[in-house]
C-alpha cells in the first residue's frame, strides 16, 4: 500500500520586546532566578494584566511577513491548566480571534517550489521554567510572560524535508523582520509537530501523533522521518495508531510515547475579562508595513542587480539577517561588495563554524572588515598580510592601526623600492644574463631576492614593474 | 466613639478645629469596636498598632484642610489588599497571607491620610449573601444578633451599622454591597463597572466586580466614592470618564421634582409583604416630592440569577486556580507529590461554597457544555443589559427593593444554596449590565423591626442622579438616624 | 437541550479539572445539590437568544495598550515574593518533583 504523509507544525517564537506581554518586567532571563519578576508574573491575588503595545505591533509585522490577513477586531482568551511554571493556572492567549490568519510562505525542495499555508498566528505569554532533581522541581518565573507568537501551519506539508524547508523559510522571514532572534538552541524558536499518514487517494486524515519541543531542525527531520516510518509499519501490519504525545529520543534516534491524549485535555477557554477588545485600524497596519525591513528576496535582488554578486553569493549572504546586515554595513563603509562577500562567505563563516558561535558573538565589525578590504584594494597590505590582519580584526582591532603596529604594510613607493632593485641587480649579474637569454625563471629568482631584502613587505606588483623596466634597460 | 452622632464633614471640622485629635479619635474608635465586636464580629483583623502610629503622625503633621478623610478611621473589606496587613478573603487558603502591595483604592486612601482601622469579615472570596461562608466566623447583624448581616460585605455593613466607623470599603459582584446595606440599614453604593480600579481587589467575577462604600449617609458615600474612583493604568477595564464631585453637587437640586422613576414590577410585586409595604411608602414619598413614578417591566429579571451564577462562577473558577499551594498561601503539609500539592491544598484550603462555585464554573466551561451554559448565559446577559437601556430611554432612574426580604436568621438558608442564590435576584441584573446602583435605608419591617433598603439604579456613569435622589430621600426621612441597640430587639 | 442531571462520574471529572477532591460518601449528596443548581441554569433555555452576541465584559474601554517600557522589580520586592512562597530554595520556588511533563511548552 502507498501512503501520503500530512505534517502540521506549531512554531512558538519569542519576541525581543523590552517588557513582557502583560507586565512591565524586563524580557531577560539570563539573570538570577526570579530576578525579573513582579507580582503580575507571580499571579498574585488582585493583579491585572496590562497589554504591551509593542507585542501587538510585532505580531502584526510577523503576520505581514507571512502574507497573512491581519484581524481588525480581536480579543484575548484564557486557557486553563495547572502547572508549576504557569502561575495563574491560565495562559492568556488568543483562541477565538488570532491576530493574523490565512498566510503562506514559499519553500523549495529538490528544486521544486511550493507554497505552504499558514492557518493562523496568535500572540500569547510564555511560561516560566522548571528544572528538576530526583526529589524536587525548581520554578524560575523569569521567562513567565515573555511574549510569544504561535504560528500554526495548514496541513500542506507532505514530507520531513518539506517540514524543515518550511521551518527554515519561516525562521528566515521572521528573523528579517527583526522581532525575534529565532534561535532553536536558545529556545527563542520552539517547534511542535504532528504527523499522520493515510492511503494515497483517501480523503480522511489518519490518526496523528504529536511531538513537542524538538530542539533542532535536524532532529525535526529525523523525528518526523522515524514517525512516518513507524506509522507505515503499524498500519501495514494491521495495527492502529494511538493518538498520543511522543518524545524524540536523541541518543537512539527513535520516538517514545509520553502519554495518551484521548479526552485528556480540556482547557476551558473563555474570553479574558481583564483585557478590553482590540480594534486594529488600516492606518496602523499601513504604518507597520512601512516600518517592515526588506525581506530576504528583496535583498537578494539588490545584491545581484546593483552590487554585481552572483545568485549563489546573494543566497548565502541572506541566510541570516545578521550576515546580511553585516554585509550591507560593510559595503556602506566602503568595502568592495565582492571582496566583502568573499570574506564573509569563506574566512568569516569557517571561523564561526570552527568556534560554534554567531556573528554578533565576535568582535568583528563591518567597519573593520571594510577597512581591511580597502587596505587590500589600495595595495597597502598583501593578501598574505591580510591573513594576519584578519586575525587582528577578529580580536576587535582597527585594521590600519593593527597593520602598522605589526609592520604589515607593503612597500609600494617606487622611490623607496628602486634602490633595492638596483642593488639586487648589481649583485646578480648572472641572472641578468639568464633573462637576456630568455630564461624567465630568472625574474622569479630576482623577485625573491628583493622580497628577502624587504622582509616580504614589498608590493609585488610595484616590484615587478620596476624590475622589468630595469632589466629591459640593461 | 459613636459615629451615629456625626458625619464626615462634621468630623473633619472637629479635627481641623482641634476639638478632637486623630489620636483621640482613633483610640475612641478602637474602644468602641472592642466594646461591640465580641457580639457583632465585624472584623477579621484589627490594625490597632499601625493605626495608632498613623494617627500620631497625622496629628504631628496637621490635618490636611482639603482632605475630608485626613485622620478619619475607616475600615477595609478583607478581600482588598493592604500592604503588610494580613489579607485573607476570609479563606483558609490565604490565612496568613501578607500582601506586598496596596490595592489602588487603599493607595488613594493612604494618600488622603485615612486611618485604616482593620479588615472586615466577608463570605469567603466574596461568595455568599450572609457572611456565614467566612472560614473564620459569622458576622452578626447589629440590629438582631441572631440574624445575618447579609453578604458578602457583611462585616463592612455591620461595622458601619454598629457605629464602629463612618464608612467601610466593600466589593459588589452580584449585590455584595447593596444587600448587606439593605439588611443593616446603611447606605451602600456599587459604582458603574470601570469607575473604580480593581487593581489589588482579590478577583471573584472579573467582569462584574466593583469596589464601593458602605456608609452612614449618602453624602459621605458620594464623597468617599469620588475619592477612590478614576482611571488607573493598572486596570485596563477602568474608565477614562471624568469623576464628578458628586458630594459637592448634592445641594444643587434639593428636590426630585420632574424626576422620571421607573419601578419594574419584578422589583415590587414579588416582595415579602413587610418589605413591600416599606418600598411602597418610599415610592409614595418620592412621588409626593414631585417625582413621576411609573410601573414598567424588566421581564428577563428572573434569568439574572441563573445567568449570573454561570458567568460569575466560570470567571471565579479560573480566577481561583492560582490558589494552588505553589507560590503563596496554604500548601497542604502531607502532600507527597505535585498533584497532591494541588488537590490537597485546594481541597483543604477552600470552603464548601467556594468549592461549589468552582465546580459550577468549571462545569459550565468544560468541553461539551460551554455553548449550553457559558455562552448561553453570556447572550442572556446582553439581553438583560438591553432591557435596562430600553427603560433608560424614557426614565432617569429605576427604583425598587434591594432584596425581597429582610435579614434572615443565621443558619436558616446555609444548607440550601439554591434558595440562598435567589436572595440576589434583584441585585445581580445590575452587575450583569455594569450599572451603578445604591441601596438607601427606606424604613423598617413592621414584622421584625429589621431595616429595609431601597435600591436606586442609574444609567452608566450617572452616579450623580442616584446620589441626588438618595440624598433628597434621606434628608426628608429619618431612617438613617435610627441606631441599633446592640444585643436587644429593635 | 441535554438531560439536566449531572452524574457522579461527571462531578468526578469536573473535580479532576478543578484539582479538588470530594470524599466518596459525600459525592452523592453533592451531585444532587449541583444537579439542582444546574436545573436552575436550564431555565435559560426558555430565553430566545438567536442572533444575540454574547456579552463577556461591561467595560467602556477598547484598544487599551501600554508602551513597551521595562520596569525591573527591586531586589527587596522579589525577596518579599520569595518570602511568601511555601517552599523556596536558592531563589527558586521549590515543589515536589514534576513527573508528568506533558504540559511543558503550551
Ligand atoms: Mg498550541
Ligand atoms: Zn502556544
Amino acid at each position: 500500500m502507498n501512503f501520503q504523509t500530512t505534517i502540521g507544525l506549531e512554531v512558538h517564537v519569542e519576541l525581543k520586546t523590552n517588557s513582557k506581554i502583560y507586565s512591565p518586567s524586563p524580557v531577560d532571563f539570563g539573570d538570577q532566578p526570579n530576578a525579573n519578576t513582579n507580582v503580575i508574573d507571580w499571579g498574585y491575588p488582585g493583579v491585572l494584566p496590562t497589554l504591551n503595545k509593542g507585542v501587538v505591533r510585532d505580531g502584526i509585522m510577523a503576520g505581514l511577513a507571512l502574507h497573512a490577513q491581519i484581524a481588525h477586531h480581536m480579543h484575548f482568551d484564557r486557557k486553563n491548566y495547572f502547572y508549576p511554571d504557569n502561575p495563574k493556572a491560565y495562559q492568556i492567549t488568543q483562541s477565538d480571534t488570532p491576530i493574523a490568519h490565512d498566510g503562506w510562505i514559499e519553500i523549495e525542495v529538490d528544486g521544486k517550489k511550493k507554497k505552504i499555508g499558514i492557518a493562523e498566528m496568535h500572540i500569547e505569554e510564555d511560561a516560566g521554567k522548571n528544572t528538576h532533581t530526583s526529589k524536587y522541581s525548581y520554578v524560575d518565573l523569569n521567562r513567565q510572560g515573555t511574549p510569544l507568537i504561535e504560528i500554526v501551519s495548514k496541513p500542506d506539508i507532505a514530507s520531513p524535508d518539506e517540514a524543515v524547508a518550511y521551518l527554515e523559510a519561516l525562521r528566515q522571514r521572521i528573523q528579517f523582520t527583526g522581532i525575534s532572534d529565532v534561535k532553536m538552541e536558545e529556545g527563542s524558536m520552539r517547534v511542535d509537530t504532528n504527523i499522520s499518514i493515510r492511503p494515497v487517494g483517501s480523503d480522511k486524515f489518519g490518526t496523528k501523533t504529536e511531538m513537542k519541543n524538538i530542539n533542532s531542525f535536524n532532529y525535526v527531520r529525523k523525528a518526523l522521518a522515524f514517525e512516518e516510518k513507524r506509522h507505515q509499519q503499524v498500519l501495514m501490519s494491521g495495527g492502529h495508531i494511538a493518538q498520543e504525545t511522543r518524545r524524540y529520543d536523541e541518543p537512539t534516534g527513535t520516538t517514545v510515547s509520553m502519554r495518551t491524549k484521548e479526552g485528556a485535555d480540556d482547557y476551558r477557554y473563555f474570553p479574558e475579562p481583564d483585557i478590553p477588545d482590540l480594534n486594529v485600524s488600516d492606518d496602523w497596519i499601513k504604518e507597520i508595513e512601512g516600518e517592515m525591513p526588506e525581506m530576504p528576496g528583496e535583498r537578494r535582488k539588490h545584491y545581484v542587480d546593483d552590487l554585481g554578486l552572483s545568485d549563489y553569493d546573494a543566497m548565502v549572504l541572506t541566510q541570516t539577517k545578521e550576515m546580511s546586515d553585516f554585509f550591507e554595513a560593510a559595503v556602506k563603509d566602503g568595502g568592495d561588495p565582492k571582496r566583502v562577500a568573499n570574506y564573509l562567505m569563506n574566512d568569516v563563516n569557517s571561523y564561526l563554524n570552527d568556534k560554534h558561535i554567531d556573528l554578533p558573538d565576535t568582535k568583528l565589525t563591518p567597519a573593520n572588515l571594510a577597512g581591511m578590504v580597502k587596505l587590500i584594494d589600495d595595495g597597502t597590505i598583501s593578501s598574505k598580510m591580510a591573513k594576519k590582519v584578519f586575525k587582528g580584526i577578529l580580536a576587535g582591532e582597527e585594521p590600519q592601526a593593527y597593520a602598522k603596529e605589526h609592520g604589515l604594510v607593503q612597500l609600494s613607493d617606487p622611490a623607496q623600492l628602486q634602490p633595492i632593485v638596483d642593488d639586487v641587480l648589481a649583485n646578480n649579474a648572472q641572472s641578468i644574463e639568464d633573462f637576456k637569454n630568455g630564461k624567465d625563471r630568472a625574474v622569479g629568482y630576482l623577485m625573491g631576492q628583493i622580497m628577502k631584502q624587504t622582509r616580504g613587505k614589498a608590493n609585488p606588483q610595484v616590484v615587478t614593474q620596476l624590475l622589468m623596466k630595469s632589466l629591459k634597460a640593461k | 466613639m459613636d459615629f451615629y452622632q456625626t458625619d464626615l464633614s462634621q468630623l473633619h471640622n472637629d479635627l481641623v478645629n482641634k476639638k478632637i485629635s486623630a489620636s483621640e479619635l482613633t483610640k475612641a474608635t478602637f474602644d468602641h469596636i472592642k466594646a461591640n465586636d465580641d457580639q457583632v464580629k465585624a472584623f477579621l483583623t484589627l490594625n490597632e498598632d499601625a493605626a495608632t502610629k498613623c494617627a500620631q503622625e497625622i496629628d504631628d503633621a496637621g490635618i490636611a484642610a482639603d482632605q475630608l478623610v485626613s485622620g478619619v478611621p475607616l475600615a477595609v473589606k478583607d478581600n482588598i489588599l493592604t500592604k503588610g496587613l494580613t489579607t485573607t478573603a476570609a479563606s483558609k487558603i490565604l490565612e496568613n497571607f501578607n500582601p506586598v502591595y496596596d490595592a489602588t483604592v487603599v493607595d488613594k486612601l493612604n494618600q488622603a491620610g485615612f486611618i485604616n482601622v482593620g479588615k472586615t469579615n466577608l463570605d469567603e472570596f466574596a461568595m455568599g449573601s450572609s457572611t456565614e461562608n467566612s472560614a473564620f466566623f459569622t458576622t452578626h447583624n447589629p440590629w438582631d444578633l441572631t440574624r445575618v448581616p447579609g453578604g458578602s460585605s457583611g462585616g463592612s455593613a455591620a461595622a458601619v451599622a454598629a457605629g464602629d466607623v463612618l464608612g467601610a470599603l466593600g466589593t459588589d459582584t452580584g449585590g455584595s454591597i447593596r444587600m448587606p446595606a439593605s439588611f443593616n440599614g446603611v447606605v451602600g453604593m456599587k459604582p458603574t463597572y470601570g469607575r473604580v480600579s480593581r487593581w489589588g481587589i482579590i478577583a471573584f467575577g472579573s467582569s462584574f466586580d466593583q469596589v464601593g462604600w458602605l456608609t452612614r449617609t449618602v453624602k459621605d458615600n458620594a464623597y468617599l466614592t469620588a475619592l477612590i474612583a478614576g482611571n488607573d493604568k493598572h486596570d485596563m477595564t477602568s474608565s477614562l470618564k471624568e469623576v464628578p464631585d458628586w458630594a459637592a453637587h448634592l445641594n444643587d437640586d434639593t428636590s426630585v421634582k420632574g424626576l422620571k422613576i421607573a419601578v419594574p414590577k419584578e422589583y415590587y410585586d414579588d416582595l415579602n409583604d413587610d418589605v413591600k409595604k416599606v418600598v411602597k411608602a418610599a415610592l409614595d414619598h418620592l412621588e409626593s416630592l414631585g417625582a413621576t413614578v411609573d410601573k414598567v417591566s424588566l421581564p428577563r429579571t428572573k434569568y439574572g440569577v441563573p445567568a449570573y451564577y454561570i458567568l460569575a462562577s466560570s470567571e471565579a473558577s479560573s480566577n481561583l486556580q492560582r490558589y494552588d499551594g505553589i507560590r503563596y498561601g496554604f500548601r497542604a503539609k502531607d502532600a507527597k507529590n505535585l498533584d497532591e500539592v494541588y488537590v490537597k491544598s485546594r481541597t483543604e484550603g477552600f470552603g464548601e461554597e467556594v468549592k461549589r462555585r468552582i465546580m459550577l464554573g468549571t462545569f459550565s466551561l468544560s468541553a461539551g457544555f460551554y455553548d449550553a451554559y457559558f455562552n448561553k448565559a453570556a447572550k442572556v446577559r446582553r439581553l438583560i443589559a438591553q432591557d435596562f437601556y430600553k427603560v433608560f430611554e424614557n426614565y432617569d432612574l429605576i427604583i425598587g427593593a434591594t432584596g425581597a426580604t429582610t435579614a434572615f436568621k443565621i443558619g436558616a438558608e446555609i444548607d440550601d444554596p439554591k434558595t440562598m442564590y435567589m436572595n440576589d435576584v434583584l441585585t445581580v441584573p445590575v452587575n450583569m449590565a455594569g450599572l451603578p446602583a445604591m441601596s438607601v435605608p427606606a424604613g423598617f419591617s413592621e414584622k421584625n423591626g429589621m431595616p429595609v433598603g431601597l435600591q436606586i439604579i442609574g444609567k452608566p456613569f450617572d452616579e450623580q442622579t442616584i446620589y441626588n435622589a438618595g440624598y433628597v430621600f434621606e434628608q426628608t426621612t429619618d431612617f438613617h438616624k435610627k441606631a441599633p441597640k446592640l444585643g436587644g430587639q429593635n | 437541550m441535554m438531560a439536566s442531571k449531572i452524574t457522579k462520574q461527571q462531578v468526578e471529572h469536573v473535580a479532576e479539572l478543578a484539582k479538588l477532591e470530594f470524599p466518596k460518601d459525600e459525592l452523592g449528596k453533592f451531585t444532587t445539590q449541583l444537579g439542582s443548581i444546574i436545573d436552575m441554569f436550564e431555565d435559560l433555555t426558555a430565553v430566545d437568544t438567536d442572533g444575540v452576541e454574547p456579552m463577556t465584559s461591561a467595560t467602556d474601554r477598547v484598544n487599551v495598550m501600554r508602551e513597551d517600557k521595562a520596569v525591573k522589580a527591586t531586589k527587596e520586592e522579589t525577596e518579599a515574593l520569595l518570602k511568601n512562597a511555601p517552599d523556596e530554595d536558592g531563589g527558586y520556588i521549590r515543589v515536589p518533583v514534576i513527573i508528568d511533563e506533558s504540559e511543558d511548552g503550551e
